[in-house]
């Protein structure tokens, strides 16, 4: 489980993170929705623990464990995974020399399958990130969750810059990094329900298309607006309301609606 | 008279011509002579000390010979060992093939000139010895030669003069490894290098530098390359010394002759290394570039590199990258010169640290910080070379791997 309460954080001396409270439990999936600049990666990388994101009040937990002040590759280690909007490009070393740091040294990863599971066998005797297209760039850092294969899943755009082609690629591995890939394949299987049930993987996803929504199940929507989540909510209907009405308009309606509730 | 005659009056006259470049060293203060090494035959070799085995290895050279072609080791003024395994390949110590091989003297001296500088003049003068290695017509080196230039006596300025040839159509991969046993520190290392590259040949040359903290090189090397041949040129110096200055000169005299240089530098404190080298497109097709990754870490590196544009339809570029870790000078001087309409020439240059973000990527993916910023290092100093034989490829892999821990 991830809890967040009442978290305040700045950036570059400036508060982005006004009051954020979050929960996502164990199985869940949750959709940021927010306009452009609201602090959506911002809170993404705060959960992560970039040290330029600095907590000025609130707490982080996962797992029951005060994560606030751990840094980054301890809460890797505890299973945090992230896949970036914006990576940076490491020169001179190769994805598949990547892909084995994110499995943890493991010996026994099949990093040939994995990369063709995601359509990148092409790509892994190349830099990391270098040269590669919007959408390329989507699909290797989802071959580093596939080998890192983390408990909390954190998606920053996952679908913003893949054509409709890959969509369907990058939406089902993102289905089945979640454990939402549910399917009686043999006989002796769990039923679908009772999988369901015992899914324990945490997603949080940035879209702002939300074409993710046709291959993720979500439990929840939210909206973070002038530093604050405003309003938790079903994905589809926040996304509709977003395309008729505008953010502003929307997150002034739904307040009204939560207050009244 | 005789050529060499004319060679050692030139000399004598430069004796004391200070270099364009680099720190001047005093070389009065160095000795010239050391006695003979007692040459060692291949079972002797493998039964070196383990210590100096290890340096060896570490400068690129296998005392088993296994997965070489040929063996040149000299040591202090004297050749070691000298053996080769393959036919169509010739490598003979260059003081034997001056008393013995009228051919040579189209070949020393010729793109080197003796009166360089005071360096130059003092291989003449006091000459010690060094290798002539040559591939003859259509052969093709299985493996790599390797060739060593050991110091061992201390306050020695070792004098060397080298000769590469691949004649035409061969293709000739040399490792080339200079160390300095454990107990010496201080010195001076001359080699004059020469090198040619015939027609439609290819030459790799290798060199990996293990010098001490008080030792002063000075190669002086050029290189000639012929219509449709290759000459490839990597330099690995990851290693203190006191100061090291080079600047080949390699010209290209036919269409399609290419070059490539590519540098790894890591400059420890108290350490001057002035590092680059002039390249000449002289004909249509010639292609030429200059790669080089330099880490000052508290060291002082300069990296230079020329390149001279003298014919339509030719391609050249310049990459010059370093990282300032844990303070340093990194200065880098890159220059495009081009004389005629039609050239293609561009440089890239970058001084910077690491960056964090790039830390923090690698830390998200479960690595410490120490291991992400080592892995970028490593990543920094891993340059592609296109051509290389993999196992002078897994030389180079195992000198940045081996100063890993130097550097963090
Ligand atoms: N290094 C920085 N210095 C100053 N301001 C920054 C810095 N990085 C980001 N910001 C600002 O912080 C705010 C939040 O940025 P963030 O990237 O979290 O937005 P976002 O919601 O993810 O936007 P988008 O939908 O465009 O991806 C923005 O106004 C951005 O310009
Ligand atoms: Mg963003």
């Amino acid at each position: 489980m991830l809890v967040i309460e009442d978290l305040q954080v700045e950036l570059a001396g400036k508060l982005i993170l006004k009051h954020i409270d979050m929960e996502i439990q164990p199985g869940e999936t949750h959709i940021l929705f927010g306009p452009n600049g609201s602090g959506k990666t911002s809170l993404l990388m705060t959960i992560m623990g970039f040290p330029q994101y600095k907590v000025v009040a609130g707490r982080i937990y996962f797992k029951g464990v005060d994560i606030t002040n751990m840094p980054t590759h301890e809460r890797a280690s505890m299973g945090i995974g992230m896949s970036f909007q914006r990576p940076p490009t490491l020169r001179g070393l190769k994805v598949r020399q990547l892909i084995k740091i994110c499995a943890g040294g493991r010996e026994d990863i099949d990093v040939e399958g994995m990369a063709k599971a995601v359509n990148f066998e092409d790509f892994l005797d190349r830099d990391v990130n270098d040269g590669f297209s919007g959408g390329e760039i989507k699909r290797s850092e989802l071959l580093q969750l596939m080998a890192q294969n983390p408990d909390l899943l954190l998606f920053d755009e996952p679908e913003s810059g893949v054509d409709l082609e890959n969509m369907e690629l990058v939406g089902k591995t993102i289905a089945r990094l979640l454990g939402q890939d549910f399917q009686v394949k043999v006989k002796g299987d769990k039923p679908i329900r009772q999988q369901k049930r015992e899914r324990r993987k945490m997603g949080l996803v940035i879209t702002h298309t939300g074409h993710i929504l046709d291959y993720v199940t979500a439990s929840k929507g939210q909206v973070l607006y002038d530093g604050v989540l405003s309003c938790v909510e079903n994905p589809r209907e926040i996304l509709k309301c977003i395309a008729n009405i505008g953010y502003e308009e929307c997150v002034r309606c739904i307040l009204g609606n939560n207050t009244r509730n | 008279m005789h050529i060499r005659e004319q060679y050692k009056k030139l000399a004598l006259k430069a004796k004391d011509k200070n270099a364009t470049i680099g720190e001047d060293v005093d070389l009065d203060q160095y000795e010239k002579e050391a006695p003979p090494p007692k040459p060692l035959s291949h079972e002797e070799l493998c039964a070196l000390p383990a210590i100096e085995r290890e340096l060896l290895a570490m400068a690129g050279i296998d005392v088993t010979e296994d997965g070489r072609s040929g063996t040149f080791f000299q040591k202090d003024v004297g050749v070691v060992h000298c053996n080769v395994k393959q036919e169509g390949i010739e490598v003979i110590p260059l003081r034997i093939a001056l008393e013995k091989y009228d051919w040579i003297w189209d070949y020393y001296w010729k793109l080197v000139s003796v009166d360089t500088d005071k360096y130059t003049a003092a291989a003449e003068l006091e000459l010690h010895d060094g290798y002539v290695i040559r591939a003859l017509p259509g052969a093709k080196s299985i493996y790599p030669i390797q060739a060593c230039m050991f110091m061992e006596k201390d306050n020695l300025q070792q004098n060397v003069h080298n000769i590469v040839i691949a004649e035409e159509g061969s293709e000739l991969h040399i490792i080339t490894g200079c160390a300095t046993a454990h107990t010496t520190k201080r010195g001076v290392h001359i080699g004059i290098s020469e090198f040619f590259v015939k027609k439609n040949a290819k030459l790799s040359f290798t060199m990996i530098h293990n010098w001490a903290e008080e030792m002063h090189i000075r190669p002086r090397s050029a290189a000639l390359v012929e219509e449709g041949g290759l000459f490839l040129s990597n330099y690995i110096c990851m290693k203190p010394v006191k100061s090291l200055q080079m600047y080949p000169v390699t010209h290209l005299i036919g269409p399609d002759a290419v070059a490539r240089f590519y540098s790894i530098l890591v400059g420890t404190p108290g350490s001057t290394y002035d590092v680059g080298g002039q390249v000449f497109l002289n004909h249509p097709g010639n292609r030429a570039e200059i790669v080089s990754r330099a880490i000052s870490n508290g060291g002082h590196i300069i990296a230079r590199g020329h390149l001279i544009g003298k014919s339509p339809d030719i391609k050249a570029h310049l990459e010059c990258r370093g990282l300032i870790l844990n303070g340093g000078i990194i200065h880098a001087i890159p220059e495009l010169e081009g004389h005629v309409d039609g050239v293609e020439m561009s440089h890239e240059a970058a001084v910077g640290k690491i960056a964090q973000e790039e830390i923090f990527y690698l830390m998200a993916r479960g690595l410490t910080e120490d291991e992400a910023t080592s892995t970028i290092v490593r990543g920094f100093l891993n340059v592609d070379i296109p051509g290389l034989p993999p196992q002078l490829k897994a030389e180079i892999d195992k000198a940045v791997e081996e100063s890993d821990k130097d550097v963090m």
